[in-house]
């Protein structure tokens, strides 16, 4: 793994990403009236290329080539075919994959596919867990409002790991709500090693995520305009859903990226909550970096995962009215 | 307060950029929570060497460390296909046994190992087993074969090693393969027959570090373990039990080693030597409660040392385990198939 | 709907949040080591706590790293969040994209796509490319907590001021931060609980030299995780708590006098 020796195609590519990037900015001050405002994103701007895009750029050299550093498009291969190698290494070795029964694979896709499910479950149960507290929250009515929002954010700053362990202390088959359950009488439930458990952890570790965006947005709603909407005669629940709800949508949408996009490649949680029986994407790329070590595979899986996630999340942008944040592809 | 930060920010910035290293240190990096804090203390009081003690977790990532930070360690503590591994990349420098005398009261069985043959780079640390840890009140029987494992009987009583050799070398054995086999077919039974196990929902859970604690607490009859964890839970539930099973197991083995480009190689030798020490190997083993390959600490510590079967096993318990041996020609088929089991529903 | 109803959901949301809280915060006080068996009440963690230089070292390294973090994300994310939304749709598009991409890499990618870069750059790693990272992961949630607050802005406040005869920077700091202080604040916060829990990230850009307590923890994790990490986390989570509750109220007290 010589990082050392990086080609000069890689050097030039990344110089190329400079410079469009120069351009653009360039182009869009010509464009635009707000001319001071548009340069205040220059300095993120810079940023963002030399610390995401750079780096990024050298993942995807990873992603092309194989370990001697040749150009390939093998490790693509892998995602949809996950014995692919194993069988080129097979018939290296002088063994015909095809008498042990070696077709495809489909392990990269399933765990794939399960994550983006998981992903999605989680996005809505926080979503519908989240909103109405936001909602509770930003009353105006409701003195305590902003104090409870604080009270949601503290949990986040108990060490990640030690909470997961702490809901393994719960969720245990003698763990405190079976002792609790068994102690009235009722009997034991298997609360972990099943993705139930998983699911809980990641709502768990998300929740605040969806929250606090959701209750910006409505604590600076006017309320001037409900209140007109029901002087016009609208009752409490078509107020909500004509007025407050489409107003509050660039919060929700904020609230679905932060955790949509990171959930998918959770891990951790599906390995000490649920058992390590199912793989979620993240686990299975920390394992193909690390433990498997292969570097290759494992970028071109992680780019792969990327550019679904960014995929999905445009989708999911067409319901965005004032294009807050519009992607470009 | 703004001048304060900005002062420590720059002190830090110049520690972290700071590449020589001052006379009189030594850069350890080792396992977390593998050695006892007095004897750190003891060296630097005996010898006046600093000691900069770093830890890690896995071998994976203390590789990756000692790959892309060259000259940042004097002593590593790599497991033993990990030191093959360190060889093949030519990332160790031999050891100067003239100045590592008490090298020689390592055990005979561990001195020329098969992962480094003639000791030329090694020098054993602690050492262990893997096997079953077993709830005598959960199970039938006492238990001495891996067989156990696959019995319908513990459904959902299980957890296995989350670890792709570790698993499939308790298959590979129950099968009666080597856990180093290179042969295809033979890794695919070892892989159907965890799938298999599995999807007939014997293994409760896939886990590593969690599994000590919850044998503690009684949530499984059965694990595979390594020894030190054995020990671990015996010491909290006298209900627990350990075994190295008859089909043989595995045998592993943590050493001292010198990465090539250390920047205190002297030191490096004293500091290997020091914990070679019978009365400091002792009081290492005593405090991480592990097998200790030190002939004079095993006498130091005495009965309850060696009355002790799951620290201190059989010659003939010893003799039908197997070191790992790097497998990277082969590594793509263990990690593929390892891939499946892990997938399978 | 009846405020009781509106309570008891937020209520039983607060002690679905706890509860692990309060579990971890128990174990702390547990005589033994292991989280399976309770035996007997006692602080010998709390006083191991502060004997033990490496966790103290790791203390101060990750709060000042949380804190640094966040300052500078915060900055650089609100002028960010203020640029783009000024930008024609196309390269805001572009540039939402951009800021997109660092929350969809998982972090173990985006760990060793830094290390590569430090490796490739010949920075050596260690506080300050741990803290060059933080940054760079916490920036998009500052653009995201920041955008929505600029959209429900009066759009011609800025030029309007202009136009009055305000600088730039007078406009800026009177018309535009004063409407988005909310989402900046809400950005700071969410950058400081980033930073303050990552690991994998930090694992990757720092030396084992320079740990924080995440990268602690986590080295810990293969051996088993002693309670002196939950006395650390019980003491933290009881001292923000108190200093959080403190400033809201401040906060409160002087929105209401006004």
């Amino acid at each position: 793994m010589s990082a050392m020796a990086f080609p000069p195609w890689a050097v030039w590519l990344m110089l190329l990403g400079l410079a469009a990037f120069a351009g653009m900015i360039a182009l869009s001050i010509r464009r635009n009236r707000g001319i001071r405002r548009t340069l205040f994103a220059f300095p993120y701007g810079l940023w963002i290329v030399v610390f995401t895009l750079i780096p990024l750029l050298l993942i995807g050299y990873y992603a092309f080539t194989d370990r001697s550093g040749a150009f390939t498009l093998d490790n693509f291969r892998t995602f949809w075919d996950s014995n692919f190698e194993m069988r080129k290494q097979m018939l290296d070795m002088g063994f015909d994959p095809a008498d042990l029964g070696i077709a495809r694979g489909n392990v990269n896709m399933d765990t794939l596919i399960y994550s983006l499910w998981m992903a999605f479950l989680c996005t809505i149960i926080c979503l519908a867990m989240g909103y109405p507290a936001a909602l509770f929250m930003a009353d105006r009515n409701f003195k305590l409002g902003s104090t409870l929002v604080v009270l949601f954010i503290i949990p986040m700053w108990m060490n990640f790991l030690l909470r997961t362990i702490a809901w393994m202390s719960l969720l245990e088959d003698n763990g405190l709500i079976n002792t609790l359950l068994g102690a009235l009488g009722l009997p034991r439930m298997q609360l972990m090693y099943n993705s139930r458990a998983v699911l809980l952890g990641m709502v768990y570790n998300y929740l605040p995520f969806m929250v606090f965006p959701i209750y910006n947005a409505l604590s600076k709603q006017d309320p001037r305009l409900s209140e007109a909407a029901m002087d016009l005669g609208a009752n409490a629940a078509l107020t909500f859903f004509k007025v407050t709800l489409p107003l509050s949508l660039p919060g929700v949408i904020s609230g679905i990226t932060m955790v949509f996009m990171p959930s998918v490649t959770t891990f951790f949680i599906p390995r000490v909550l649920g058992g390590g029986n199912t793989e979620m994407f993240g686990d299975l790329i920390e394992r193909t970096f690390l433990s498997a070590d292969n570097w290759n595979v494992g970028s071109a899986l992680s780019l792969i995962m990327m550019v679904l996630i960014l995929l999905s999340l445009t989708t999911l942008r067409k319901f965005d009215p004032e294009g807050e944040g519009g992607t470009m592809i | 307060m703004k001048k304060l930060l900005s002062l420590v920010l720059i002190a830090l910035l110049a520690f972290s950029l700071a590449g020589a290293q001052a006379q009189g240190t030594v850069n350890v990096f080792n396992w977390e929570d593998y050695i006892s804090e007095e004897v750190l203390e003891l060296f630097e009081q005996e010898t006046g060497i600093k000691v900069n003690y770093m830890r890690f977790t896995l071998n994976e990532d203390m590789l990756v460390q000692v790959r892309t930070s060259p000259g940042a360690f004097d002593v590593v503590f790599p497991s033993d296909y990990a030191i093959e591994r360190m060889m093949a990349e030519d990332l160790l420098q031999p050891i100067d046994y003239a100045k590592v005398p008490n090298a020689d009261q390592i055990l005979d069985w561990l001195q020329d190992p098969g992962y480094d043959p003639g000791q030329v780079y090694s020098v054993p640390y602690m050492w262990g087993t893997v096997g079953i840890l077993y709830d005598t009140a959960k199970v039938s029987a006492p238990i001495d074969s891996w067989g156990a494992l696959f019995d319908e009987q513990y459904k959902g009583e299980v957890f296995m090693l989350d670890s792709p050799r570790d698993a499939l070398g308790v298959a590979l054995k129950y099968l009666g393969y080597s856990v180093n086999s290179k042969n295809p077919a033979e890794i695919q039974a070892a892989a159907n027959l965890l799938i298999e196990q599995k999807q007939k929902g014997i293994v409760k859970a896939y886990q590593v570090d969690e599994t000590k604690d919850k044998m503690v607490a009684g949530e499984a009859a059965l694990a595979v373990v390594w020894s030190g964890d054995a020990q671990y839970a015996i010491n909290l539930n006298e209900n627990l039990a350990y075994v190295v099973p008859r089909e043989g197991s595995n045998v592993w083995v943590d050493s001292m080693v010198i990465p090539r480009s250390a920047p205190n190689p002297e030191n490096a030798h004293i500091f290997i030597n020091f914990m070679s020490r019978p009365d400091i190997a002792q009081m290492n083993a005593e405090y991480i409660e592990y097998s200790s390959p030190n002939a004079g600490a095993i006498e130091l510590m005495g009965e309850d040392y060696t009355g002790n079967p799951t620290l201190n096993p059989s010659r003939e318990t010893i003799d039908n385990c197997e070191f790992f041996h790097d497998n990277n020609d082969v590594k793509v088929l263990y990690d593929t198939y390892w891939g499946m089991v892990k997938n399978a529903k | 709907m009846s405020r009781m109803f509106k309570r008891g959901y937020l209520a039983l949301m607060l002690l679905f949040l706890y509860v692990p809280i309060l579990v971890l915060i128990v174990q702390s006080f547990n005589a033994g080591v292991s989280r399976a068996k309770w035996q007997g009440f006692s602080l010998k963690w709390y006083i191991d706590l502060f004997n033990s230089a490496s966790i103290m070292n790791a203390f101060y390294i990750t709060v000042t790293i949380a804190l640094l973090a966040a300052l500078f994300a915060t900055i650089l994310g609100t002028l960010a969040a203020i640029g783009i939304h000024a930008m024609q749709k196309r390269p805001q598009g572009i540039m939402m994209t951009l800021t997109n991409i660092p929350m969809t890499m998982p972090d173990i990618v985006t760990g060793i796509s830094l290390m590569l870069l430090y490796i490739f750059t010949r920075i050596p790693r260690g506080y300050f490319s741990m803290l060059l990272a933080h940054i760079t992961f916490n920036i998009p949630y500052v653009i995201l907590s920041v955008m929505p607050k600029l959209k429900q802005m009066n759009k011609f406040s800025y030029e309007a001021a202009l136009d009055l005869g305000a600088t730039p920077g007078y406009a800026l700091r009177h018309v535009i931060l004063p409407s988005v202080m909310p989402g900046v604040i809400t950005g700071a916060l969410l950058s400081f609980t980033l930073s303050l829990d990552d690991f994998t990230i930090s694992y990757f850009t720092t030396s084992p030299l320079v740990q924080n307590l995440s990268t602690l923890i986590y080295s810990e994790a293969r051996k088993g995780i002693k309670p002196t990490m939950n006395a650390l986390s019980a003491l933290m989570f009881v001292a923000l708590l108190v200093l959080l509750l403190a400033v809201n109220r401040r906060a409160n007290l002087v929105k209401e006098s006004k």
